[in-house]
């Protein structure tokens, strides 16, 4: 009996790979990316691609406003992917970013609206850090209690939780709008500035920077070192070893989501207090979902993480560039982000598997 | 002439990888109208040859044929074109949907599903053979013995004339049973046959005409049931005693560690799984349980670890050294015991999925179950690294680093980074379960060396085991498990491989015992 028939093209898995082999990898990814995109600008518009390259770059960084809106753009997201870290790492889908950043924006909102110019800055942003921490934790620790006690799916229930959150948002804006009928809070505290991120040495958004690279680093050592990263690791890889080792999963899973929401909280009151001054669903704006690649790509690496976020922001602000300076449609600079983004990720199918033809080695 | 077989599989060979030899050359003959027992110990190679039969695996080599026409079988879908159905141990319904949409689904039909003409067929199906299947119902709605009917009239419904049922009686009660059977003996009448696999001799002699028995793979032989007794069905399925040489040191000092009384568990669908077990444990000695596969094994080691619920009454008391008064280990958890001090070292039966992290190196999973020594809130990774190479060095691991991910170690490695982690802990108790399972003939004697040395230091091992042989040249005491009794209790060096055979599967009634108290 013959019944072999070996496919032309096997794919799998590999066991390990070395780590210049990935960065190869993905710096080929890269290339043919910029290759495909230059080729599809210039099929659609004749434009010279290397010119609509330098164009993204000025787009990004050009003067030393657009790169400080980078870099801000860049610690918002990145803050987002700290806080979803730990919840991955677990294996706790935590699509909920969205709402848990909504909900950090409307506590720092309330706090700026209602002690306005009552007490100093400083006070105040205490409070509204706090605020955006408490509001933030309580809606990653809704799905977590459900899911620790029942069993209920996670990914359902922090996703459903986002419209609750942009729900309630809605209402205080409606609450809150200013002047009445423009269905829109506009700038709070336009005039006194109070609550607002102060400069430091000049730079409006250097404290986002600082907040956002502290819990960084934070979350590094937390996940890599702490009693508490260890048990986040393993309840993630198998809750059965996890209770076998004495470890309590219904507390890690509450735990470990309190604080994941919460980080995702404090991601809403640097963009409120820090960069929008105001308050709509806008101050999340999708970013929890981008976030999710953020914080997988970079395998929940906060560092490598500042990476992947600084080159998610760099093509956003790169397509809206190229769009107005060659009145390119909206859509053609998306279709370039997403070729890059398709490579990338396309990269990462290769660093975990591998082809083998027909006849080659086995 | 008619053709007398239903099927004939001759040479059957399949190998699993290069090392597990499933099915060596097995020939399996069965009659039109007839059942058929097929018998074996675990890991005997029963289902992978029914699976092959139905088109789950595919043979190596060999032939089958049905009805006397070779022919092959690639796919269930051609099983079922062959009129061949298996009812698996784990049934393949999907929860959500009726009894009707479960037997409907996956047929070709119309775009618009005939609800009454599904029912009329599986009303008739059931008149005729004596089912009770209510076809609105849904599965979730179902008892296990529900479901199992379901799965029979799915394939009767579906046109099988041969029915493969695996292990069909390990979920039912008594009654249940019996109702099986006759259901069964109707469906023989009607010209069906039968292929059942199970464990229990008495069911053996109850239920079929015929018996094969399957020994490690290879085919031992069939005989007429009217000529079967126990005894003789016990030798075929064990074989004769293999001499191993293990050594085995005279327990001596011993102490009582573990008091067992009354331990009861149900599972999450209240089915009994450990009925009112009394066992002592002692420092110093080797006890082996011994049972056929899922006989409580499992929940009896995870009762003492803290990690199976239990039912009202259970006691597990503990003894430390040199204490009178045992401290009770009911209700505790895995953290709770280790902050009694109570050392208790467990090598389970899921390696990777429950005693290692696989994704994590061998420091890290050393820590496991000590990553909460020192104050602070880091984990200390020191000590752990220390012990790693410790480890690796004492055992002959065999791994490229101390930082390789412990899943990609091989089989017999993994189970020595568990075994000597647990080692390490300086236990009182030593539970491991199928602990040689899967290792290489060097290996395997490591482990045995490690647990003896272990008794003469006079920690308390208790090995779970399913090898026969083994059992009996390694352990002290063999406490035999069958369907969640402690059916009886045998001296490790006295004790034959036909008796304890016999206990496995044959559950001593209650004025048994009595007369051997």
């Amino acid at each position: 009996m013959n019944h072999s028939h070996e496919p032309l093209i096997h794919i799998a898995k590999r066991d390990g790979i070395v780590w210049w082999k990935s960065w190869l990898i993905r710096l080929t990814g890269v290339v043919l990316a910029l290759i495909v995109s230059a080729l599809f600008i210039y099929g659609i518009s004749k434009l010279d691609p290397l010119k609509v390259y330098g164009a993204m770059w000025d787009g990004a960084f050009g003067t030393s406003k657009r790169a400080w809106v980078t870099i801000r753009d860049t610690m918002m997201l990145l803050c987002i992917g700290i806080g979803l870290a730990p919840a991955f790492m677990m294996r706790f889908w935590n699509i909920g970013a969205e709402g848990q950043i909504l909900v950090g924006g409307c506590a720092t909102a309330a706090v700026m609206i209602y002690c306005g110019n009552a007490m100093p800055t400083w006070i105040m942003l205490v409070i509204m850090f706090a605020a955006s921490c408490v509001s933030g934790a309580i809606w990653g620790l809704i799905p977590a209690i459900f899911k620790a006690h029942w069993n209920t799916n996670e990914t359902l229930f922090t996703l459903m939780m986002n419209y609750i959150a942009i729900q309630l948002t809605n209402f205080l804006v409606s609450k809150w709008e200013s002047p009445p009928g423009s269905n829109a809070v506009g700038v709070i505290n336009l005039n006194t500035q109070s609550g607002w991120f102060p400069s430091i040495l000049g730079q409006q958004y250097l404290l986002n920077v600082l907040i956002v690279l502290a819990l960084a680093v934070v979350m590094f050592i937390y996940l890599r070192s702490s009693k508490q990263g260890y048990e986040i690791a393993v309840v993630g890889e198998s809750e059965n070893t996890a209770r076998y080792a004495g470890i309590s999963v219904k507390k890690v899973i509450i735990r470990t989501m309190a604080i994941s929401g919460a980080i995702c909280g404090v991601a809403g009151f640097v963009n409120v207090a820090g960069a929008a001054h105001t308050i709509s669903t806008e101050v999340a704006g999708g970013r929890g979902f981008t976030a999710i690649i953020v914080a997988w790509l970079a395998k929940f690496n906060t560092f490598v993480m500042i990476l992947i976020a600084a080159l998610i922001i760099f093509l956003q602000k790169g397509a809206i560039q190229i769009a107005s300076q060659f009145n390119l449609n909206d859509y053609a600079s998306n279709v370039v982000t997403g070729i890059i983004l398709f490579f990338i990720l396309g990269s990462e199918f290769f660093i975990n598997y591998e082809i083998r033809f027909r006849g080659g080695k086995s | 002439m008619a053709e007398e077989y239903a099927i004939r599989m001759v040479n059957i060979t399949k190998a699993f990888g290069t090392k597990v030899i499933a099915n060596n050359k097995v020939h399996l003959d069965l009659k039109k109208g007839e059942i058929l027992s097929l018998l074996g110990e675990n890991g005997s190679g029963k289902t992978t040859l029914m699976n092959m039969l139905s088109g789950i695996y595919f043979p190596d080599s060999g032939q089958i044929f049905v009805d006397g026409q070779e022919v092959t079988i690639a796919s269930p879908h051609d099983a079922f074109e062959l009129g061949i159905g298996m009812v698996h141990q784990h049934f393949k319904l999907v929860d959500v949907l009726t009894a009707a949409e479960n037997i409907e689904l996956g047929l070709p039909g119309k775009a618009v599903v005939d609800r009454k003409a599904i029912a009329a067929k599986i009303k008739e199906i059931c008149d005729r053979y004596g089912f009770i299947v209510d076809p609105a119902k849904k599965v979730y709605d179902m008892s296990v013995s529900e479901k199992q009917t379901l799965e029979i009239v799915k394939t009767l419904y579906r046109g099988a004339n041969v029915l493969i049922l695996d292990e069909p009686t390990a979920v039912l009660t008594p009654q249940e049973t019996e109702r099986l059977f006759t259901v069964m003996r109707n469906m023989k009448a009607d010209g069906k046959s039968i292929i059942i696999i199970t464990h229990k001799l008495h069911e053996v002699l109850e239920i079929s005409d015929r018996v094969a028995v399957l020994r490690k793979g290879e085919y031992i032989g069939d005989m007429l049931t009217a000529d079967a007794d126990a005894q003789k069905l016990t030798d075929m399925m064990v074989g004769r005693a293999v001499a191993l040489n293990i050594e085995r040191a005279e327990p001596k000092d011993l102490v009582e560690r573990l008091r067992i009384r009354h331990l009861t568990v149900k599972d999450a669908d209240g089915i009994t799984r450990l009925d009112d077990i009394n066992l002592d444990v002692n420092g110093g000695e080797i006890l082996g349980i011994a049972g056929i596969s899922g006989c409580g094994q499992k929940e009896l080691l995870e009762a003492i670890a803290g990690l199976q619920p239990t039912e009202e009454g259970s006691s597990i008391l503990y003894f430390p050294e040199g204490q009178e008064e045992g401290e009770e280990l009911i209700g505790q958890n895995p953290r709770t015991i280790s902050d009694m001090g109570v050392k208790l070292a467990f090598v389970p039966e899921d390696r990777l999925g429950m005693g290692l992290v696989g994704s994590m190196d061998l420091t890290d999973n050393m820590m496991l179950k000590r990553y909460r020594e020192g104050r602070g809130i880091f984990a200390d990774r020191k000590p752990p690294h220390k012990l790693a190479e410790d480890v690796v060095a004492a055992l002959e691991v065999v791994t490229p680093s101390i930082e390789t991910p412990v899943r990609r170690l091989s089989g017999g490695n993994v189970q020595k980074v568990l075994v000597g982690r647990e080692i390490a802990m300086s236990p009182a108790v030593l539970m491991s379960a199928y602990a040689v399972r899967g290792l290489d003939i060097n290996t395997s004697y490591t482990i045995y060396r490690l647990l003896n040395e272990q008794k003469k230091k006079g920690v308390a091992v208790i090995y779970v085991g399913e090898d026969l042989d083994v059992l009996l040249e390694l352990c002290d005491r063999i406490a035999v498990l069958c369907g969640g009794r402690l059916n009886d209790i045998v001296d490790g060096r006295t004790a034959t491989k036909e008796e304890v055979g016999y206990l496995m599967t044959y559950l001593k009634s209650p004025e048994e015992k009595e007369g051997q108290a």
